[in-house]
């Protein structure tokens, strides 16, 4: 299974694992991650499960999609790496992976 | 712990009674009684999206289930939020009184507009109002009556809502019920009695517009404040609002702010009381307030419903949506789907994933303030925990009529000496 790394607004790393096949934000959910919150259960409908991506990795996690942007547009803190982590699905190629957090999901 | 689906002593005869194509839920009555839970569990086992040819708000879908609720609320590219279709409540307002705000707006305009208040209730504004909430909270509940009977809607939730909004605006405080007078007259079914006739809600409207576009004038020519005011008379996207635009925006920011924090302050005590083995869990390890509160917040469901208008054919639920159709979201329906939430007619301050409920819409319409919402509950039941081992409610709740705002007029308490 891919290693992730959450890291919280404070610096405050947790570093899990996740399951090929399903999400980054359930990785986070699954584990009991604080900081994302998914309030929509991952039908990137609510922007509460927002992270940035480490610039390394943006490579392999893709790019936003038309609903995405959609709902980023609304969140707090929006940089160029933003990304919804429950529009992210976990391959082999996350084993590393490292996200940061914005100090609050809205 | 659980609470029936429907009020004891009550029999199901009457959501049961009509033919399926007969049931109207859209009658305030049915929330004022808080009949309309088992009209919407019929509707949700029998027919989850369903027509209604006939209602006093004229022919109308009712999309029941948690599912098909949040894929009609994600999908506004065919359903339509805009006010010149009939906006976002069941009720159509007569086209010569249709206002625009950013709820009743489309995108591209709509994030516009939303992005120039938003920043308000952003983390770090969150931060820095907390402690004057905390100050706010304790006062009010310290100079509560002990031992004799009160309204716990007036004297705290009215209140403290009411102070917050008139912070979020920087209103003149000593007027600050004139923002809770305007907010009952903007939402009031005609029915209920709070204005007479649409006429007379009009003017009650414009002498807020009134009072407001004073307050707009000197913070437009003066330096940028951390206010809902100056923040949009200072964007671009809001500067240049018409008058009825920015009264729209008023009416839409006052009754967000103040209508649906107010009622799940006085369901919050409602539901504590009703279940004692619940308030007995959060008074041995406050902090489950973190769940308790969007556990409070499902429960109460301080919206019942939004509206939206297809602008194109749409199949939901195995049913065919036509282009022009009015298709009403029950939140107050999705959050007791059992296909969904588990044991969602039991209020449980601990459940496993609180947050997933759809009080708050999804979507780009969700609600703005829903942290500020959120930290405005978790600090009251903080302080009330502080202070008081209970708060008995001593006779029945009086609800408003409304099938929009599902709100408690008057909740009579005793708090112990």
């Amino acid at each position: 299974m891919p290693q992730v790394t959450f890291i919280e607004h404070n610096g405050t790393a947790h570093t899990v694992q996740a399951v090929i096949g399903k999400s980054l934000m359930e990785a986070a959910v699954d584990n009991a991650v604080p900081g994302i919150d998914a309030d929509c259960g991952g039908a990137c409908a609510c922007a509460t499960c927002h992270v940035f991506v480490a610039p390394e990795w943006e490579a392999k996690t893709g790019t936003r999609n038309e609903a995405e942007v959609a709902m980023l547009n609304f969140a707090a803190e929006v940089k160029p790496n933003s990304r919804l982590s429950c529009q992210i699905e976990i391959t082999a190629a996350h084993d590393g992976l490292v996200v940061h957090m914005p100090d609050g999901q809205h | 712990m659980n609470d029936a689906p429907f009020p004891p002593g009550l029999t199901d005869h009457e959501a049961y009674s009509l033919p399926l194509d007969k049931l109207d839920v859209s009658q305030g009555r049915l929330f004022q009684n808080q009949l309309h839970l088992p009209y919407f569990e019929r509707l949700r086992r029998e027919d989850p999206v369903h027509y209604c040819a006939d209602s006093q708000f004229g022919p109308y879908w009712s999309i029941t289930k948690y599912n098909d609720i949040v894929a009609v609320d994600s999908n506004n590219k065919v359903f339509s939020s805009a006010s010149e279709f009939g906006g976002i409540t069941i009720r159509d307002r007569r086209p010569e009184v249709r206002r625009e705000s950013f709820i009743a707006m489309d995108a591209p305009r709509h994030d516009d507009q939303r992005k120039a208040v938003s920043p308000i209730v952003a983390p770090q504004n969150l931060a820095r109002m907390e402690a004057g909430i905390r100050e706010r909270a304790g006062k009010v509940l310290d100079n509560l009556p002990r031992g004799e009977k009160f309204n716990w809607v007036e004297k705290v939730s009215v209140e403290l809502t009411t102070q917050m909004l008139a912070i979020l605006f920087d209103f003149p405080w000593e007027d600050r019920r004139l923002l809770t007078r305007w907010s009952d007259v903007a939402t009031a079914d005609i029915a209920a009695g709070v204005v007479k006739t649409e006429e007379e809600r009009e003017e009650i409207l414009a002498e807020c517009l009134a009072y407001f576009t004073r307050l707009w004038n000197e913070r437009v020519n003066a330096d940028m404040q951390p206010d809902l005011l100056s923040m949009m008379a200072h964007s671009p996207a809001t500067r240049n609002m018409t008058p009825d635009q920015f009264l729209g925006n008023l009416i839409l920011l006052i009754v967000g702010g103040n209508d649906t924090t107010r009622n799940s302050m006085s369901g919050s005590v409602l539901f504590m009381h009703r279940n004692p083995d619940q308030f007995a869990k959060l008074k041995a390890n406050p902090a489950l307030l973190d769940s308790a509160v969007p556990e409070i917040i499902r429960y109460q469901t301080p919206l019942s419903h939004m509206r939206r208008t297809a602008l194109a054919d749409q199949e939901i639920g195995g049913k065919l949506i036509k282009k022009g159709d009015k298709v009403v979201m029950w939140y107050c329906s999705g959050n007791r789907d059992d296909t969904a939430i588990e044991n969602p007619n039991a209020f449980i301050i601990d459940r496993k994933r609180p947050r997933q409920h759809l009080s708050f819409g999804f979507g780009i319409h969700r609600c703005v303030g829903n942290r500020l919402a959120e930290m405005q509950l978790k600090i009251v039941w903080e302080e009330i925990l502080k202070r008081f081992d209970r708060i008995d409610v001593v006779g029945p709740e009086t609800r408003v009529f409304s099938s929009f705002v599902h709100g408690i007029e008057d909740l009579p308490v005793i708090i112990p000496r």
